[in-house]
């Protein structure tokens, strides 16, 4: 058994609990487990559904819901952290970032303070909630955050881990969830570490690099599309935003013939934007940005649906790496 | 001299000082927010003086009471007090805004005393009862208090905050409104009113209580006797004037940020001592 395996299980999680079903559940799951053995770790909710009859109920006395009240929700959090408690403040990635960025840029990130935002409806998660619910710009800004480290799990699994990772990591920890059950990336757990890339797959054609649930699982499907043609895909889930894993994307630069960035977020300021900023400075290559274009979506339908109006499709990862491999649109090596 | 021992002689001695040090404070190169520091100084000397449970000495000590400076720009006063107190020399106050000075415009947290930083309006009470929340639920007697200026009301997420607070019960929380009357382009009342206030706060479940914020005697009999009622937060409704003490900036939104020239430091300061000659 991994160390990563031990914990959870020490914890009481069963892994199929935890590996089916939407990360936003693993992590309910794993804070209630994580608060059972700590009395500091607090659950600061905002009227969100969905701890009042589990954490609620078993630790009333570490549960505090704000209501409907970002502001508040982040001040208070950084209150109760700077007297020595661990809250998980609760809300949705929009809210979190553009409503309440003020007090996320100065009471939480600015302050240092042990926060861990755990922020669901990530990208296009909430889809056919319309634009309101969007958080296509938040990587953007959490970006721009120096103190905050902000974790983008691919799947239920690996934000469990990551609920885990930021429950004890020194500083301010944003952790971003969507919210339906999204496609299982990782058949077994393995050590989740802040900061460091995944290589879901080895190759040294071309290098794809994606975050994100849909992102990471639209890769892997690109990549068997790409190794049909005979090209030998490196995929990499960078589930770490910040700080970024730049000796992974180093290698990949030297290793292949480019990067393709792959993200549910606007092609502006996330991962496409963090990846060009390392290669240009570090070791040039080619880095083509699938990402949701830059126009104000107001088209009603699912996540996929979203996606794939948008740009993000296994096909624009496919046509991408190809440009950089240099290889036809429709043909392949062989 | 123990802390309950001091005298209100003693506490008014510590106000000047800390009137004349907002003073220099605002002949320092980049001046200073004159008036709303002037206005705050008596509530500020009584708690530090008389009040809160504190080592300046040592302070993070764990048994502390906290103080949260929501109206941030009142760093002057602040800087003033906290150094007449002992957290650090009351000679570092000349260093206000200087390069490289930990006295920066708005208060930070690497100042000896400084719980968070401030100065975005519309923070500090919620940062605030986050603490006292903490306090309250893990058992620790520690008490909160929070410096709100009156313009400051108007940013909505003090009232989340207000919100938030009675429903949690936080009788250990105590939110001070410096109700100077104006802010940046008027009276307040002018502006977005903000009146009735006491009621605002009583309909929001808060203990109200009014109180002359200038009275050193009534500030300490106030907070000697909070809180107000058991299992609801206190607010002190504070009347003071904005520039009190300096008959050129009291009552007058000119004084809410001033760079003093030396010969209007030398103005503000011979009216300042005049008035202390005239109430001894």
């Amino acid at each position: 058994m991994t160390a990563a395996e031990e914990r959870l299980v020490t914890a009481g999680a069963s892994w199929a609990a935890l590996y089916t079903g939407a990360a936003r559940e693993a992590c309910r799951h794993t804070l209630l487990e994580l608060a059972r053995t700590d009395p500091r770790i607090f659950c600061v909710d905002s009227d969100m559904g969905g701890f009042e009859d589990g954490f609620a109920a078993e630790l009333p006395s570490q549960y505090v819901n704000v209501g409907i009240a970002e502001a508040n929700l982040f001040g208070v959090s950084a209150g109760l952290a700077a007297a020595g408690l661990v809250p998980f403040a609760h809300t949705m990635s929009a809210f979190a970032t553009t409503r309440a960025c003020e007090q996320l840029k100065l009471d939480v990130a600015g302050s240092a303070l042990p926060v861990r935002v755990v922020a669901t409806h990530g990208g296009l998660s909430a889809g056919h909630y319309g634009p309101s619910h969007h958080a296509v710009q938040d990587l953007a800004i959490l970006r721009t955050m120096p103190l905050l480290t902000v974790l983008v799990p691919a799947d239920a699994g690996e934000a469990a881990l990551a609920m885990r990772a930021a429950a004890y990591h020194p500083g301010p920890v944003y952790v971003r969830l969507g919210r339906k059950a999204t496609p299982r990336i990782y058949r077994e757990p393995y050590d989740f570490t802040i900061g460091a890339s995944v290589r879901l797959a080895d190759g040294d054609d071309v290098t794809v690099v994606a975050t994100g649930p849909l992102p990471v699982h639209y890769a892997l499907a690109a990549r068997d599309v790409l190794a049909a043609g005979g090209f030998s895909v490196r995929v990499v889930n960078m589930h770490t935003i910040k700080p970024l894993d730049r000796s992974a994307l180093v290698s990949a630069a030297r290793d292949t013939a480019g990067i393709v960035t792959v993200e549910d977020h606007l092609v502006v300021g996330g991962l496409g934007g963090a990846v060009s900023e390392v290669v240009t400075s570090e070791q040039p290559c080619r880095v083509r940005r699938v990402g949701i274009e830059d126009r104000y979506l107001d088209s009603v339908g699912d996540e996929r649906e979203l996606l794939e109006e948008s740009g993000v499709t296994v096909d624009r990862i496919v046509r991408e790496a190809r440009v950089l491999l240099g290889a036809a649109p429709a043909g392949s090596r062989t | 001299m123990t802390r309950a021992d001091v005298s209100t002689q003693e506490l008014a001695e510590r106000a000047h000082r800390a009137r004349e040090s907002v003073l220099a404070m605002g002949a320092t190169e980049h001046g200073a927010h004159v008036g709303g520091s002037l206005s705050a100084v008596d509530i500020l000397t009584v708690l530090y003086g008389s009040e809160l449970r504190v080592r300046p000495e040592e302070p993070h000590w764990a048994g502390r009471d906290w103080f949260v400076l929501s109206k941030g720009h009142a760093s002057a006063a602040l800087y003033a007090v906290l150094s007449e107190h002992g957290y650090f020399p009351p000679e570092e106050c000349l260093e206000y805004g200087r390069r490289h000075s930990r006295l920066a415009g708005h208060p930070l947290r690497k100042v000896p005393g400084v719980e968070f930083p401030t100065g975005s309006l519309g923070h500090g009470l919620s940062l605030a009862c986050g603490v006292a929340l903490a306090m309250a639920r893990t058992g620790r007697s520690n008490r909160v208090f929070v410096l709100l200026g009156d313009g400051e009301l108007q940013e909505g997420s003090n009232w989340e905050a207000i919100m938030s607070a009675s429903q949690y019960g936080l009788d250990n929380l105590t939110a001070v409104v410096d109700r100077n009357g104006w802010q940046i382009s008027g009276r307040t009342e002018d502006s977005v009113a903000l009146e009735p206030l006491a009621d605002r706060w009583r309909s929001f479940g808060w203990s109200v209580v009014e109180t002359d914020g200038h009275d050193l005697e009534a500030l300490r009999a106030v907070f000697g006797a909070l809180p107000a009622e058991r299992g609801r937060p206190t607010v002190v409704l504070a009347g003071t004037l904005k520039g009190r003490g300096v008959p050129i900036f009291e009552d007058n939104r000119k004084s809410h940020y001033v760079q003093l020239t030396p010969r209007l430091h030398e103005r503000a300061l011979a009216g300042l001592r005049a008035r202390r000659r005239n109430q001894r």
